[in-house]
Order: C-alpha cells, then structure tokens, then sequence
C-alpha cells in the first residue's frame, strides 16, 4: 500500500455514508467545506456541540457530508431553524452554510432579521451569482449584464452587495473572502467561530460549469485566478486610488463589533423574570 | 387522554445534558402543588396553558388575529418558566423555529390563524417528514385571503389535512368548548411528542375569544407524555428506527448522536435517497404511523345517539348550536343526536359507519361551503343522497340552533 497521509479533513466527513458528493469539477463548495473543517479542527470544538444547518442549493448540500449535527432544511429557512436550534440551546455552535439565492432571494428576510438580533449564528454564504442547483437562474447576486438562463439577454438588475446588506441590518461580524484565498477563509472561519453575534461571511466563489459557461469565465483554473487578480484586501484599500478600487472584490473582515448577543440577553431577561417572581 | 405514560429512557451519553436544561424555576415547583380554582378564561388563554401544563418550553410565533392572545400569555409566561419566547419575522419562520428547537430537544408551539396557517404549510410538511414533534394551533378565521379576520369559520379543515404538498398523514384535533381548549392542546402535544409529528390543533375564533367558567386539573392530574429517547449508544442510532407500532426514539442535538436531518426523501438514517424501495418504506411509514394507532388517535363524542333516528355531525362551535337544537328537538318528541370528533383527522370512520347503520338522516352543519360532509359521503356509498342534508353557512355568523332545528323538523 502506497503511504496515504490521513487528512484532517477525513475525520470530519461521513465518508462511509454520502460519497461520491454532488458538486461539479471546478466548484468552489468543496473548498469552503475543506476550510470550514480545517478552522473547526484547529480549534478544538466538540463536534457533538457544532450543528450545521442549510437550506436548498448546490451549497447547502454541505451538511450530509460532515459528521456534525446536521440539519437540512427547506429553501431559504436555513436562518429561521438555526434560531430554533440555538435559541433552545445556546451552549452549541450553530453554523449555517448557504447560497446567494438560498439567503439573499427566499431568505433574504431571515437573513436581515437574525442580523438585527445578532443571534449568534455563523452564516456562510457561498456566493456563485447563480442558482447552479436548478440550472443556471439569476440570483440577487447575479451581476448586472451578465446572462443566466432567466436572463438570456443579459441581467437588467442591479444585484445586490450582500455583506453591506447585513451590516445594514446590524450584524456584528461581516466579511469577505473569495475561494482562491483558502488561508484567508480560513482564518475568517476561525474568527467568525470566536465572535460571539451575528456572523456573516461572504465566500465569492466559482460556478465554471454553469455561470462559467454563460458567462465565457474560461473554465474553474481561470475563475480562481479571476479571484486573485480582481480582489484587493481591505487593508490595501484605503492605500489605492478609487480606480484601482472600482469594480473589485474587497476582502478582509469589514465589520467586527461587540454588541449585546440574543441568546445572552434572553438568559438575563430569564434572570430578571424569575428573581422578580422569586420575591 | 392516552392512558401509558411514556417515560424517557436515559441517554448513554448524558454529558451534555446539564448545559441544555435551563434553571428550573420556584414557579414551576409552586404551579405543581397549586390546587386551582374555578376561573374565567378564554379559548386562547387555555391553548396557553394547556401548552405550559403540557411542558413545552419553546413558543416562536407572529402576531395575527385571533389568536395572538395565546402569544402574548406565553411571552409573558415562559420566561418565568424558563422557557424560550421568540416573536419572529413572519409565520414561515415561526414554523421552522419551532422545528430547529424541537430538533434540539424542546417541546415546542406556535399559534396563528388562516393566513399565517397557509404560509406554514411548507414547514408542516418538513416537520412530518422529518418526524419532529411540535405543534400549530390554528385559531380559524373568516376566509379566503385576509377575509374577515373577527368572524367564525370553519374552513380550515380540509387544509389541515391537505395543506402542505405531497401525502402526508395528520394529525388535527378539534375542540368545542374552552375546558376541551385546554386539555386538547394538551392532548396535542401529548400525540406529537408520542407520534413524532406536527399535530395540529383547530379552534373556532369564538371559541378562542369566548370566556367560559372553567376548572383546570392540578398538575398532578395532568398526564404528560414525553418523547422516547433513544438508549443505543451513537453508532448504532437511526433517526427512523421505528417499532412494531411505528413509533421511533429521538436524540436531540447536542447528545452526542450527530445525526442527519432533511427534507429530502431520506432513509432510516435519515439520509438522502433516490432508491424507489427506501422512499417507499418512509412513505408507508409515516403512513402506518398514523393508521396502526387509529384507536389512540381518534375520540369521539356520540351525544344521545342511542335512540335517534337522526344524527348530526360536526365539530367546534357548530356542535354546541347542534346540542342546543337537539335539546329543542328533543322536547318535541324528535329523536335526533349528535356525533361529534375531537380528532377531525386521522376521520373517525368506524364512528360514522356505525352512526350510518343506527340512523335514517345525517345533517352536517359547518361553517364553510363543504368539506367534512365530503368525507360522510364517502362513507355512504350505499344511501342515497337525500339523507345526507347539508346546512353551510360562509357569512361570518354562526349556524344557530334555530337553523339546525329548522332542518331536523323539516326531514323528521
């Protein structure tokens, strides 16, 4: 037998259950998955205490293959049951995996409404710019012009900036990272676990067999190094001229504030309820 | 009431259990010993009490008339229970919330009526694939749309049963007075946590606003069932393992099980499956679930039936009015009786074949333009139509007990 290192990455997986998974050569779900395993890992969670939960989507297939509490849901509802769960149970981490459709289109209302409670939730939103799962539809996030099979000529609508979306709705911990940057992901990923509120993390991630082809990207090699190319860090911003600026993916953690988190302040509503009872 | 109760077994992994109980409060110890009196209280207050008695401890809802009362008692209440209130951002989020906390262990409950009841349709259905406890009271109001959102209908039965999209068994109770609120949604919660199932209870709006004098039981009396956990250690668990009566343990999140959850057709596991052979074994399941224990499920009232010639069936406030007809009725020498279900669904068949057997005539009044006379019809294969009279009423008033006797002396 050839020496096959083990990977960190194959503890965490239900291999002897849902392989081969569901995604296409070139898509960046796997990626996200690999960096979301490695960041739980190095921290040394109890995986009986992680529960990830999902909705409908390429994405949201994630939960079937990791050996966490696992829960997959119904399309855009992923937020609504991640509240259900960590609200009865604080102490687990809950960790929603989500696609641009799946939180910003049907869930876009959960999305803002967790964000205005900071409920501590770690929302992952793997953002393709398009429904891959049904077939190539333009999503919330789909850029404007670009073609998707409900947008032949091309789409007239303006999409939709997710991160500053949630830090409108007053999440605590937004950021963005794309797929190329897996270190990055990761430690973002890491970062997110540790914050304790409402985290959103937009991964910009590639769809080269749907989006790609619509949209002549050249194929999943050309779509990542897009990402390298495209994205500048936030730190990097303030130092370039707006035209440099224009137009590119800006990465980096673009909001992390203490604010009072919901199922904290539900404990002490508790509190205070039962000492005024007690007297 | 179910007779047995069923007690949970201890996990083998109770590790985490000491961090998921949340304190226990003096309340709770006092609401235990306190012999109750005789109060005067609405439907909607009893559905949340009956929810407390009951023991849930999670409530996620959105406010909607009529039945945003039993929101507001439970905001108030649950957090000197130490329980969980949560008002969301809509109905579909109420559903799914009160699925994930279920899922994570808690007894769970949410209360709307027509409009939000529609929006929850999908989670329903989530929640009965899945086999996660859990329970809707839907207070019903005038419709279709928005309606008359003050006034009495009954036009919700049928969406009870078929509401969410594909076949899916239910579970739906049905009570006529406040003292039946109470212990219904008892009841209710009793059979969903037994059951493993999103049952459904309906009220009438004016049952949920009207006051009646009612006497709760002491808590002593109250027979509360809980789930059955499983006592298998982790890797031999399987979310859908069901015994001979259908009826399957359930780890919570956070035990250490770590099991797969989804709405996809899935297999005893519970994980996704496109194999015709496994899809059909979920499907009967949830099907024989329901079917195997058709006697704990239904109850019946049969109200002086043993001598009437002819019977009137329905259900909720409608059935007051009957009695108060059969009462007039009676009085003229008319032998006519009622036959009324608390279970509306799973259909209370043996009941009404029996019924159909004793008497000459049925009269099904409801407020709505047809829906449980339907099922009667299907049971009256062999009569002719003439003997089924229909009284229907959509207008937002009650059918009074003038309109019923009306009917029974014209076919008597």
């Amino acid at each position: 037998m050839a020496n096959i290192p083990q990977r960190i990455i194959h503890e965490y997986l239900r291999h002897d259950k849902k392989f081969p998974h569901v995604w296409c050569a070139g898509c960046s779900n796997g990626i996200v998955l690999g960096a979301i395993i490695r960041a739980i890992a190095s921290m040394n969670l109890d995986r009986d205490d992680i529960v990830m939960v999902s909705g409908i989507g390429c994405s949201s297939r994630m939960p079937v293959y990791v050996d966490f509490n696992t829960l997959h849901t119904l399309h855009g509802r992923s937020i609504a049951y991640a509240t259900g769960v960590k609200l009865h149970k604080p102490n687990l981490k809950v960790i929603v995996v989500t696609g641009d459709g799946d939180c910003t289109a049907i869930g876009g209302n959960h999305l803002i409404h967790a964000a205005r409670r900071n409920i501590d939730l770690k929302v992952i939103l793997i953002n393709n710019n398009i429904y891959g799962m049904t077939g190539g539809q333009c999503s919330p996030t789909t850029p404007h012009e670009a073609v998707a099979t409900t947008a032949p000529y091309g789409n007239i609508e303006p999409d939709f900036n997710v991160c500053n979306l949630a830090m409108g709705a007053g999440a605590s911990f937004v950021a963005r990272t794309t797929a190329f940057h897996v270190q990055e992901m990761q430690g973002i990923i890491k970062d997110a676990m540790d914050h304790p509120g409402f985290s959103l993390i937009e991964v910009v991630s590639a769809c080269p067999v749907i989006f790609g082809r619509l949209n002549k990207k050249g194929g999943a090699p050309q779509m990542m190094k897009d990402f390298r190319d495209n994205s500048i860090p936030l730190a990097a911003v303030d130092k370039l001229p707006p035209e440099k600026v224009e137009g590119k993916i800006i990465r980096g953690i673009l909001r992390r504030e203490i604010r009072p988190e919901y199922t904290a302040q539900y404990a002490d509503l508790v509190k205070r309820v039962q000492a005024k009872e007690g007297e | 009431m179910p007779k047995k109760e069923i007690k949970s077994k201890a996990a083998p992994k109770p590790k985490k259990e000491s961090i998921a109980v949340k304190p226990e409060s003096k309340l709770s110890e006092l609401e235990a010993t306190r012999e109750r009196k005789n109060v005067l209280m609405q439907g909607n207050e009893a559905v949340a009490y009956g929810a407390l008695d009951a023991g849930v401890n999670f409530f996620a809802g959105y406010p909607i008339t009529p039945s945003t009362e039993v929101a507001e008692i439970l905001a108030a209440e649950l957090p000197k229970r130490g329980g969980t209130f949560i008002q969301m951002e809509d109905e579909i989020a109420s559903i799914c919330a009160i699925t994930g906390a279920s899922l994570a262990g808690a007894k769970s409950l949410t209360a709307t009526s027509g409009p939000g009841f529609s929006l929850m349709q999908e989670g329903i259905g989530f929640a009965k694939i899945t086999e996660t406890p859990c329970v809707v009271v839907n207070v019903q109001r005038m419709g279709p749309s928005t309606g008359m959102p003050t006034s009495p209908a009954q036009g919700d039965m049928m969406q009870a049963k078929w509401g969410s999209h594909g076949d899916s068994p239910a579970i739906v109770l049905y009570p006529a007075t406040v003292k039946e609120s109470y212990e219904l949604t008892i009841r209710a919660v009793n059979l969903s946590e037994k059951y493993r199932t999103c049952v459904i209870l309906l009220l009438d709006e004016v049952i949920g606003h009207m006051r009646e004098a009612v006497k709760l039981p002491d808590m002593a009396n109250v027979r509360v069932i809980n789930r059955i956990k499983p006592t298998v250690p982790p890797h031999w668990y399987k979310h859908y393992d069901e015994n001979q009566k259908y009826l399957s343990p359930l780890a919570s999140y956070g035990e250490g099980y770590r099991f797969h959850v989804t709405g996809l057709t899935h297999d005893s596991h519970g994980f996704p499956t496109n194999k015709s052979s496994e899809a059909a074994e979920m499907m009967a399941r949830l099907r024989k679930k329901i079917d195997y224990n058709i006697r704990d499920l239904v109850q019946i009232e049969s109200y002086q039936m043993e001598d009437a010639k002819i019977a009137i069936f329905t259900a909720g406030i409608t059935a007051r009015a009957a009695k108060a007809a059969i009462a007039m009725a009676r009085y003229e020498g008319i032998k006519v009786g009622l036959l009324r279900p608390l279970t509306i669904w799973p259909f209370p068949d043996d009941a009404v074949r029996k019924m159909l057997r004793n008497v000459e005539t049925v009269i099904v009044p409801e407020l709505n333009q047809g829906q449980l006379i339907h099922e009667i019809q299907r049971l009256t294969k062999d009569k002719s139509d003439g003997n089924l009279i229909p009284i229907q009423r959509v207008d937002g008033q009650l059918i009074t007990p003038n309109d019923i006797l009306r009917k029974i002396k014209e076919v008597s």
